[in-house]
């Protein structure tokens, strides 16, 4: 058994990997908002209440170390996987105009960034959840071994 | 023990980055800002713009301004009581940024009351009662025209004037000059060419105290 041993289970290790990918895509969703300047759209918003409190809920599940974290992450990561999904249909263009939820302030469809010359913010999302959702339920597969 | 020193470790070195990178940003930024200031001159002050203050001051305060802005208003009075505190060595160049909607038709009154010599007043006025004219960050025209009816001016010419194309002219070139010197916020400040390091009043205030102590030394 892992806990037996003084090594670092493998389940912490896979939570605090999700926590870390957190924790940079919340510091950087603030640097881009803050710092930059962007004004988040309303999807964006929707995004940023699902990832902010993961770099919370996963600390918390890391000290001391509770594999059931992922019963109380995993929602925030599908949901967040959802809205980042949709956004990401919005900016490419595979949902239709009429579809669009948000027309005040700024548009959803609005690309504001593009680095390499195909990496947007909505697609970073779409990452980051991704990799999180992964990480939470190879944890999940782990601990119930 | 150990995992808790990664993950502070691992906190500390994220949060140091971005420490290190809004500052790095910042001062791009700051410096991007201050040549584009630097290398649009003309674009600063043209000799169409609304003025007070004696017309050698060693300092110039250019503001970029929307009537129907709540921070213009809340900045109004604080740029008074600087200007006061220093008379005959500050000078104010206002410049017109109607960003909201509508707002470019008040301004356009306020073009027209400067014809008949009552720009202040009426800018002042319409400072006082903002919240009865704007609504949701949209100006209401003809609330500010009703208003404006109230201090004495000849509104038949106002008409005339407010729809010139003079005004029109005026309006362009202010909106124009903003986006070459990436005016993006009302109120935004320029002390002698430069612009606010970042937006503050302290920031003004400091601004103007330094050009004020460059003027006296030299």
């Amino acid at each position: 058994m892992d806990a037996m041993t003084n090594t670092t289970p493998t389940g912490w290790t896979l939570i605090f990997s999700a926590w870390l990918i957190a924790m940079v895509s919340t510091l950087g969703a603030l640097f881009l908002g803050e710092v930059m300047g962007y004004t988040p759209c309303l999807l964006c918003w929707y995004q940023r209440i699902a990832m902010f409190p993961l770099v919370l809920v996963l600390a918390a599940g890391l000290f001391p170390f509770d594999p059931r974290v992922v019963r109380y992450a995993l929602p925030l990561a599908l949901a967040g996987l959802g809205l980042a999904l949709f956004h990401l249909a919005l900016t490419a263009g595979w949902i239709p105009e009429n579809l669009k939820p948000c027309e005040q302030g700024v548009p959803c469809s609005n690309i504001p960034v593009i680095w390499f010359g195909f990496v947007t913010i909505p697609l970073l999302s779409v990452l980051s959840f991704s990799f999180i959702t992964g990480l939470l339920l190879a944890a999940h597969l782990k601990g119930s071994k | 023990m150990k995992q808790k020193t990664i993950f502070i470790v691992t906190a500390m070195a994220l949060l140091l980055v971005f420490v290190a990178g809004m500052l790095f940003y910042t001062g791009q930024k700051e410096e991007a800002a201050r040549q584009l200031a630097e290398t649009n001159r003309a674009a600063l002050m043209r000799m169409h713009s609304p003025t007070e203050g004696k017309a050698d001051a060693p300092v110039v305060i250019v503001e970029f301004l929307d009537p129907a802005c709540g921070t213009c208003r809340e900045f109004y009075p604080l740029v008074k009581q600087i200007m006061a505190g220093h008379p005959d060595q500050i000078r104010i160049v206002l410049r017109y940024a109607p960003f909201h909607p509508g707002s470019d038709q008040v301004v356009a009154m306020l073009e027209g009351a400067r014809r008949q010599g009552k720009f202040w007043v009426a800018l002042e006025t319409l400072f006082a009662s903002q919240p009865n004219w704007t609504e949701h960050h949209t100006a209401n025209a003809e609330a500010a025209w009703q208003i404006l009816g109230g201090i004495g001016l000849n509104m038949e010419q106002m008409n005339k004037d407010m729809n010139s194309a003079e005004t029109a002219r005026v309006i362009t070139q202010d909106l124009a000059d903003a986006k070459t010197l990436n005016v993006t916020m009302t109120p935004e400040y320029f002390v002698n060419g430069k612009p606010l390091p970042s937006f503050g009043f302290e920031q003004l205030q400091a601004l103007v105290d330094q050009a004020l102590a460059d003027s006296q030394a030299r």
